[in-house]
């Protein structure tokens, strides 16, 4: 399913899309199993959860002292979408620096850090959207931003 | 072979999510197309440092160093070297 929901969503949103005034955007696309990383946080652990989420993020997906697996997973998709819509899979970037706030509104942003902020900057990518979702056992999340 | 390969093939038996036999992956193959994904190399990263007590620094954590056997290996090496 992971895959070929990926490619429907290629085809569905390529990378050469654009913005109502003509302007290029930048996209990424991901989508991740609950249950694989609810069994890489038993296997690993704080070793993967401090690896992958910064402080903030693992607060807010806390609740009542148990983290929300949904929730992480959305957040994993979220950064392995934004690796997509700027090609850092060769960069060699924390995934610490793509951090997902969640706003006093409910709504979640993408906030990004360091090396990631830089190289959004250096392809022009400004003002991200991003959407989480999960159901069953599938977390998802799409981010998009202009690219001037 | 190598122990270090042997312990490398172990990790990815059991944290690679790969979809056929470590046994039957030659060391140059490329893991993805064996089915890996980012989140299985997360896992294997993760058990690699325990494995050979080592840290993968942020600028290791490229898709080609995890892509396969031998790049793992040469990886390994680099960063016990450092250590």
């Amino acid at each position: 399913m992971h895959s070929e929901t990926a490619t429907l969503f290629r085809k569905l949103v390529p990378r050469d899309w654009h913005g109502p005034d003509k302007q290029p955007l930048c996209t990424g696309f991901d989508i991740v199993q609950i249950s694989r990383i609810s069994a890489s946080v038993d296997c690993f652990g704080k070793a993967f959860t401090h690896r992958l989420y910064t402080l903030r993020e693992l607060t807010q997906v806390t609740h009542a002292h148990a983290l929300n697996l949904g929730s992480l997973a959305a957040r994993f998709a979220a950064k392995e979408a934004v690796i997509k819509a700027l090609a850092l899979s060769e960069a060699g970037i924390s995934w610490r620096d793509i951090e997902v706030v969640k706003l006093p509104d409910g709504h979640c942003e993408l906030q990004l850090h360091g090396r990631v902020a830089a190289r959004a900057h250096q392809a022009g990518c400004r003002q991200w959207q991003l959407s989480l979702s999960h159901e069953g056992d599938y977390a998802g999340a799409v981010v998009m931003a202009l690219r001037s | 072979m190598p122990q270090d390969k042997l312990k490398i093939r172990s990790v990815l038996r059991d944290h690679g999510r790969l979809n056929q036999d470590i046994s039957l992956i030659t060391d140059d193959a490329d893991l993805y197309k064996s089915g890996m994904t980012s989140h299985a190399s997360v896992n294997v990263m993760l058990a690699l440092e325990g494995q050979f007590d080592i840290e993968f620094p942020d600028h290791f954590l490229k898709r080609s160093i995890f892509s396969s056997i031998d790049s793992i290996h040469r990886a390994v090496n680099e960063l016990h070297a450092s250590h």
